[in-house]
Protein backbone atom coordinates (compact mmCIF):
# COMPACT_ATOMS: atom_id res chain seq x y z
CA UNK A 1 0.00 0.00 0.00
CA UNK A 2 2.80 2.36 0.80
CA UNK A 3 5.49 2.97 -1.80
CA UNK A 4 8.58 4.90 -0.91
CA UNK A 5 10.85 6.48 -3.42
CA UNK A 6 13.48 9.16 -3.38
CA UNK A 7 12.94 12.27 -5.43
CA UNK A 8 15.80 13.13 -7.77
CA UNK A 9 17.54 16.46 -7.60
CA UNK A 10 20.45 17.55 -9.71
CA UNK A 11 22.40 19.20 -6.94
CA UNK A 12 22.74 18.52 -3.24
CA UNK A 13 20.58 20.42 -0.80
CA UNK A 14 22.24 23.60 0.39
CA UNK A 15 20.04 24.08 3.43
CA UNK A 16 21.69 23.54 6.75
CA UNK A 17 20.00 21.75 9.59
CA UNK A 18 18.44 19.09 7.42
CA UNK A 19 19.07 15.55 8.50
CA UNK A 20 20.96 13.01 6.44
CA UNK A 21 18.93 10.28 4.76
CA UNK A 22 20.86 7.80 6.92
CA UNK A 23 19.20 9.37 9.97
CA UNK A 24 15.72 8.98 8.57
CA UNK A 25 13.34 7.49 11.11
CA UNK A 26 9.95 6.05 10.39
CA UNK A 27 7.80 5.86 13.47
CA UNK A 28 4.93 3.40 13.38
CA UNK A 29 2.20 4.58 15.70
CA UNK A 30 -0.47 2.01 16.54
CA UNK A 31 -3.93 3.41 17.12
CA UNK A 32 -3.74 2.37 20.77
CA UNK A 33 -1.01 4.99 21.25
CA UNK A 34 -3.46 7.85 20.60
CA UNK A 35 -6.79 6.19 21.34
CA UNK A 36 -7.05 7.61 24.86
CA UNK A 37 -5.66 11.03 23.99
CA UNK A 38 -7.87 14.05 23.37
CA UNK A 39 -7.33 16.23 20.27
CA UNK A 40 -4.67 18.37 21.96
CA UNK A 41 -2.81 15.30 23.22
CA UNK A 42 -2.84 13.69 19.78
CA UNK A 43 -1.55 16.81 18.05
CA UNK A 44 1.11 17.32 20.69
CA UNK A 45 2.30 13.74 20.27
CA UNK A 46 2.38 13.97 16.47
CA UNK A 47 4.04 17.37 16.37
CA UNK A 48 6.65 16.21 18.88
CA UNK A 49 7.70 13.43 16.50
CA UNK A 50 7.49 15.66 13.40
CA UNK A 51 9.80 18.18 15.03
CA UNK A 52 12.27 15.33 15.61
CA UNK A 53 12.22 14.95 11.80
CA UNK A 54 10.42 11.62 12.00
CA UNK A 55 7.93 10.26 9.51
CA UNK A 56 4.87 8.87 11.26
CA UNK A 57 2.82 6.01 9.95
CA UNK A 58 -0.31 6.15 12.02
CA UNK A 59 -2.69 3.24 12.22
CA UNK A 60 -6.04 4.96 11.83
CA UNK A 61 -7.10 8.44 10.95
CA UNK A 62 -7.38 11.79 12.68
CA UNK A 63 -10.76 13.49 12.87
CA UNK A 64 -11.26 16.37 10.40
CA UNK A 65 -11.18 18.82 13.30
CA UNK A 66 -7.87 17.37 14.48
CA UNK A 67 -6.43 17.60 10.97
CA UNK A 68 -7.16 21.34 10.72
CA UNK A 69 -5.74 21.89 14.18
CA UNK A 70 -2.60 20.08 13.07
CA UNK A 71 -2.34 22.37 10.03
CA UNK A 72 -3.01 25.43 12.22
CA UNK A 73 -0.35 24.29 14.66
CA UNK A 74 2.17 23.75 11.86
CA UNK A 75 1.51 27.23 10.46
CA UNK A 76 2.14 28.75 13.88
CA UNK A 77 5.52 27.02 14.07
CA UNK A 78 6.75 28.06 10.61
CA UNK A 79 9.13 30.94 11.08
CA UNK A 80 9.41 30.28 14.80
CA UNK A 81 11.31 26.99 14.57
CA UNK A 82 14.43 26.95 12.45
CA UNK A 83 14.07 25.13 9.13
CA UNK A 84 10.51 24.03 9.89
CA UNK A 85 8.45 24.40 6.70
CA UNK A 86 5.27 22.62 7.74
CA UNK A 87 4.07 19.08 7.25
CA UNK A 88 3.00 16.64 4.59
CA UNK A 89 -0.01 14.52 5.38
CA UNK A 90 -2.09 11.93 3.59
CA UNK A 91 -4.61 9.38 4.77
CA UNK A 92 -6.02 6.37 3.05
CA UNK A 93 -8.87 4.22 4.28
CA UNK A 94 -10.97 1.30 3.16
CA UNK A 95 -14.28 3.07 3.70
CA UNK A 96 -14.89 3.28 -0.04
CA UNK A 97 -15.01 -0.50 -0.15
CA UNK A 98 -17.98 -0.60 2.18
CA UNK A 99 -20.70 -0.94 -0.37
CA UNK A 100 -24.19 -1.81 0.72
CA UNK A 101 -26.17 -0.66 3.69
CA UNK A 102 -25.18 -3.54 5.97
CA UNK A 103 -21.47 -3.00 5.42
CA UNK A 104 -21.83 0.76 5.95
CA UNK A 105 -23.71 0.24 9.23
CA UNK A 106 -21.13 -2.33 10.35
CA UNK A 107 -18.27 0.01 9.45
CA UNK A 108 -19.86 2.98 11.26
CA UNK A 109 -20.59 0.89 14.33
CA UNK A 110 -16.99 -0.37 14.43
CA UNK A 111 -15.77 3.21 14.06
CA UNK A 112 -17.86 4.36 17.03
CA UNK A 113 -16.68 1.45 19.18
CA UNK A 114 -12.98 1.23 18.40
CA UNK A 115 -12.20 4.34 16.34
CA UNK A 116 -11.25 4.50 12.67
CA UNK A 117 -8.56 1.86 12.61
CA UNK A 118 -8.94 0.58 9.06
CA UNK A 119 -6.97 3.53 7.73
CA UNK A 120 -3.38 4.62 7.49
CA UNK A 121 -2.18 8.19 7.86
CA UNK A 122 1.29 9.31 6.93
CA UNK A 123 2.57 12.52 8.43
CA UNK A 124 6.05 13.91 8.00
CA UNK A 125 7.97 17.17 8.18
CA UNK A 126 8.02 19.00 4.82
CA UNK A 127 11.80 19.35 5.13
CA UNK A 128 12.07 15.55 4.93
CA UNK A 129 9.01 14.58 2.90
CA UNK A 130 8.88 16.33 -0.43
CA UNK A 131 5.46 15.12 -1.43
CA UNK A 132 2.87 12.53 -0.57
CA UNK A 133 0.55 11.61 -3.40
CA UNK A 134 -2.62 9.57 -3.13
CA UNK A 135 -4.01 8.12 -6.28
CA UNK A 136 -6.58 7.00 -4.95
CA UNK A 137 -5.87 3.66 -3.27
CA UNK A 138 -2.14 3.90 -2.87
CA UNK A 139 0.13 6.44 -1.26
CA UNK A 140 3.47 7.45 -2.72
CA UNK A 141 5.93 9.09 -0.42
CA UNK A 142 8.66 11.14 -2.03
CA UNK A 143 11.54 12.19 0.16
CA UNK A 144 13.78 15.21 -0.13
CA UNK A 145 17.20 14.25 -1.41
CA UNK A 146 19.90 15.15 1.07
CA UNK B 1 -18.40 18.69 23.09
CA UNK B 2 -18.30 22.34 24.25
CA UNK B 3 -17.19 23.37 20.77
CA UNK B 4 -20.07 21.47 19.15
CA UNK B 5 -22.60 23.15 21.47
CA UNK B 6 -20.97 26.56 20.87
CA UNK B 7 -21.08 26.06 17.09
CA UNK B 8 -24.70 24.91 17.23
CA UNK B 9 -25.69 27.96 19.30
CA UNK B 10 -23.77 30.30 17.01
CA UNK B 11 -25.40 28.85 13.89
CA UNK B 12 -28.83 28.94 15.53
CA UNK B 13 -28.52 32.60 16.53
CA UNK B 14 -26.84 33.67 13.31
CA UNK B 15 -29.72 31.94 11.49
CA UNK B 16 -32.31 33.84 13.53
CA UNK B 17 -30.62 37.22 13.24
CA UNK B 18 -29.24 36.81 9.73
CA UNK B 19 -30.45 39.49 7.39
CA UNK B 20 -33.09 37.89 5.21
CA UNK B 21 -31.53 36.49 2.05
CA UNK B 22 -27.92 37.25 2.97
CA UNK B 23 -25.81 34.17 2.48
CA UNK B 24 -22.19 34.09 3.63
CA UNK B 25 -20.56 32.23 0.76
CA UNK B 26 -16.97 31.12 1.33
CA UNK B 27 -14.40 30.24 -1.33
CA UNK B 28 -12.01 27.58 -0.09
CA UNK B 29 -9.29 25.45 -1.62
CA UNK B 30 -5.58 25.01 -2.16
CA UNK B 31 -3.43 27.96 -3.26
CA UNK B 32 -3.78 28.82 -6.97
CA UNK B 33 -7.00 26.82 -7.39
CA UNK B 34 -8.76 29.94 -8.67
CA UNK B 35 -10.78 31.11 -5.67
CA UNK B 36 -10.24 34.81 -6.30
CA UNK B 37 -10.70 34.34 -10.06
CA UNK B 38 -14.16 32.85 -9.49
CA UNK B 39 -15.07 35.46 -6.88
CA UNK B 40 -13.96 38.14 -9.37
CA UNK B 41 -16.02 36.55 -12.14
CA UNK B 42 -19.14 36.62 -9.95
CA UNK B 43 -18.45 40.22 -8.89
CA UNK B 44 -17.83 41.27 -12.50
CA UNK B 45 -21.04 39.58 -13.68
CA UNK B 46 -23.26 41.13 -11.00
CA UNK B 47 -21.47 44.27 -9.78
CA UNK B 48 -19.10 45.12 -12.59
CA UNK B 49 -16.04 45.20 -10.34
CA UNK B 50 -13.36 42.82 -9.02
CA UNK B 51 -13.00 41.49 -5.50
CA UNK B 52 -9.24 40.92 -5.35
CA UNK B 53 -5.97 40.62 -7.22
CA UNK B 54 -4.90 37.37 -8.87
CA UNK B 55 -1.41 36.12 -9.60
CA UNK B 56 0.44 33.02 -10.77
CA UNK B 57 2.52 33.23 -7.61
CA UNK B 58 0.91 31.07 -4.87
CA UNK B 59 -0.59 32.75 -1.80
CA UNK B 60 -1.51 35.98 -3.59
CA UNK B 61 -4.54 36.18 -1.28
CA UNK B 62 -3.11 36.30 2.23
CA UNK B 63 -6.01 37.98 3.98
CA UNK B 64 -9.73 37.29 4.01
CA UNK B 65 -11.44 39.48 1.38
CA UNK B 66 -15.14 40.34 1.31
CA UNK B 67 -17.67 41.68 -1.07
CA UNK B 68 -21.04 42.45 0.45
CA UNK B 69 -24.45 42.94 -1.11
CA UNK B 70 -23.78 40.83 -4.18
CA UNK B 71 -27.28 40.14 -5.46
CA UNK B 72 -27.70 37.28 -7.92
CA UNK B 73 -30.94 36.70 -9.78
CA UNK B 74 -32.16 33.54 -11.44
CA UNK B 75 -35.66 32.58 -12.61
CA UNK B 76 -37.11 35.59 -10.81
CA UNK B 77 -35.45 34.64 -7.53
CA UNK B 78 -33.02 37.10 -5.94
CA UNK B 79 -30.39 36.04 -3.42
CA UNK B 80 -28.05 38.41 -1.62
CA UNK B 81 -24.57 37.08 -0.93
CA UNK B 82 -21.64 38.17 1.14
CA UNK B 83 -18.72 36.70 -0.79
CA UNK B 84 -15.80 35.67 1.41
CA UNK B 85 -12.59 34.90 -0.46
CA UNK B 86 -10.13 33.05 1.75
CA UNK B 87 -6.37 32.49 1.48
CA UNK B 88 -5.48 29.08 0.03
CA UNK B 89 -4.94 26.37 2.62
CA UNK B 90 -1.67 24.46 2.50
CA UNK B 91 0.16 22.22 4.94
CA UNK B 92 3.59 23.63 4.18
CA UNK B 93 5.18 26.91 3.17
CA UNK B 94 8.77 27.39 2.10
CA UNK B 95 9.83 30.99 1.48
CA UNK B 96 12.31 29.73 -1.14
CA UNK B 97 9.36 28.80 -3.37
CA UNK B 98 8.52 32.52 -3.63
CA UNK B 99 12.10 33.33 -4.58
CA UNK B 100 11.59 31.21 -7.72
CA UNK B 101 9.10 33.91 -8.77
CA UNK B 102 11.75 36.61 -8.45
CA UNK B 103 11.20 37.79 -4.88
CA UNK B 104 14.21 38.77 -2.78
CA UNK B 105 14.86 36.70 0.34
CA UNK B 106 13.36 39.21 2.80
CA UNK B 107 10.27 39.79 0.69
CA UNK B 108 9.85 36.03 0.26
CA UNK B 109 10.15 35.49 4.02
CA UNK B 110 7.59 38.24 4.67
CA UNK B 111 5.21 36.72 2.14
CA UNK B 112 5.65 33.28 3.74
CA UNK B 113 4.82 34.70 7.17
CA UNK B 114 1.71 36.43 5.84
CA UNK B 115 0.71 33.21 4.05
CA UNK B 116 0.90 31.18 7.28
CA UNK B 117 -1.24 33.75 9.06
CA UNK B 118 -3.69 33.70 6.14
CA UNK B 119 -4.08 29.92 6.42
CA UNK B 120 -4.82 30.21 10.13
CA UNK B 121 -7.45 32.89 9.34
CA UNK B 122 -9.03 30.69 6.65
CA UNK B 123 -9.39 27.84 9.13
CA UNK B 124 -10.91 30.12 11.77
CA UNK B 125 -13.49 31.38 9.28
CA UNK B 126 -14.76 27.87 8.55
CA UNK B 127 -17.23 28.24 11.42
CA UNK B 128 -18.75 31.42 10.01
CA UNK B 129 -19.83 30.26 6.57
CA UNK B 130 -23.39 29.53 5.49
CA UNK B 131 -22.27 27.72 2.34
CA UNK B 132 -18.90 26.98 0.78
CA UNK B 133 -17.54 26.57 -2.71
CA UNK B 134 -14.48 24.33 -2.82
CA UNK B 135 -12.26 25.25 -5.74
CA UNK B 136 -10.17 22.43 -7.15
CA UNK B 137 -7.62 22.88 -9.89
CA UNK B 138 -8.79 20.28 -12.44
CA UNK B 139 -5.28 20.01 -13.89
CA UNK B 140 -3.75 18.55 -10.72
CA UNK B 141 -4.33 15.43 -8.63
CA UNK B 142 -7.57 16.08 -6.68
CA UNK B 143 -6.72 13.56 -3.94
CA UNK B 144 -5.04 16.24 -1.87
CA UNK B 145 -5.39 15.92 1.88
CA UNK B 146 -6.15 19.65 2.09
CA UNK B 147 -9.32 19.21 -0.01
CA UNK B 148 -10.36 16.15 2.01
CA UNK B 149 -9.70 17.94 5.31
CA UNK B 150 -11.67 21.05 4.33
CA UNK B 151 -14.64 19.02 3.11
CA UNK B 152 -14.54 16.80 6.20
CA UNK B 153 -14.69 19.87 8.42
CA UNK B 154 -17.56 21.42 6.49
CA UNK B 155 -19.54 18.17 6.64
CA UNK B 156 -18.92 17.99 10.40
CA UNK B 157 -20.28 21.54 10.70
CA UNK B 158 -23.24 20.73 8.41
CA UNK B 159 -22.27 23.50 5.99
CA UNK B 160 -23.45 22.84 2.39
CA UNK B 161 -20.65 22.35 -0.13
CA UNK B 162 -20.36 22.76 -3.89
CA UNK B 163 -17.22 21.47 -5.55
CA UNK B 164 -16.00 23.47 -8.52
CA UNK B 165 -13.35 21.98 -10.80
CA UNK B 166 -11.61 25.00 -12.26
CA UNK B 167 -9.34 25.50 -15.29
CA UNK B 168 -11.32 23.20 -17.62
CA UNK B 169 -10.04 25.33 -20.50
CA UNK B 170 -6.61 23.75 -20.04
CA UNK B 171 -5.68 20.52 -21.86
CA UNK B 172 -4.50 18.79 -18.70
CA UNK B 173 -7.87 19.32 -16.96
CA UNK B 174 -9.58 16.10 -15.94
CA UNK B 175 -13.02 16.78 -14.49
CA UNK B 176 -13.86 13.07 -14.33
CA UNK B 177 -10.96 12.54 -11.95
CA UNK B 178 -12.35 15.27 -9.68
CA UNK B 179 -15.81 13.69 -9.83
CA UNK B 180 -14.26 10.30 -9.07
CA UNK B 181 -12.47 11.74 -6.04
CA UNK B 182 -15.66 13.21 -4.59
CA UNK B 183 -18.50 10.93 -5.75
CA UNK B 184 -20.86 12.07 -3.00
CA UNK B 185 -20.81 15.70 -4.12
CA UNK B 186 -22.04 17.74 -7.03
CA UNK B 187 -19.03 18.77 -9.13
CA UNK B 188 -19.30 21.52 -11.72
CA UNK B 189 -16.46 22.18 -14.14
CA UNK B 190 -15.71 25.78 -15.12
CA UNK B 191 -13.04 28.12 -16.32
CA UNK B 192 -13.23 31.10 -13.97
CA UNK B 193 -10.75 32.95 -16.18
CA UNK B 194 -12.71 32.54 -19.44
CA UNK B 195 -16.18 32.16 -17.97
CA UNK B 196 -16.67 28.70 -19.52
CA UNK B 197 -19.72 26.86 -18.15
CA UNK B 198 -20.49 29.70 -15.75
CA UNK B 199 -24.26 29.40 -16.28
CA UNK B 200 -24.19 25.81 -15.04
CA UNK B 201 -22.21 27.04 -12.04
CA UNK B 202 -24.88 29.66 -11.21
CA UNK B 203 -27.56 26.99 -11.51
CA UNK B 204 -25.68 24.78 -9.01
CA UNK B 205 -25.09 27.78 -6.75
CA UNK B 206 -28.83 28.39 -6.51
CA UNK B 207 -29.35 24.70 -5.70
CA UNK B 208 -26.72 25.05 -2.97
CA UNK B 209 -28.53 28.06 -1.49
CA UNK B 210 -31.64 25.92 -0.98
CA UNK B 211 -29.66 23.71 1.40
CA UNK B 212 -28.69 26.65 3.66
Amino acid sequence: MVNKKKSVKKKGNKKSGKINTRDLTIHFMPYSEIAREDAIGRIKKIMGLVLQQKIIILQGKLKPDEEVRLIENSMTLIGNIKNFQGIEIAAISGEGDNKGLFNKVRHNLARILVGEQDAITIIGPASVVKEITRDPKKIELMLQRR
Amino acid sequence: MIKIIRNFARRLFSGIFRKKGEIKLGFYGSPNAGKTSLANKICQDWLGEDLGAVSKMPHETRQIQFKEKVVLERDGRKVEFKLIDTPGIATKIDFEDFMKFGLKKKAAQARAKEATQGIIESIKWLDDMDAVIILIDATVNPYSQVNITIIGNLVARKIPVLIVANKIDLKKADIKKVQGAFPEYEVVGISAKNGDNIEEFYEELFKLVKKV
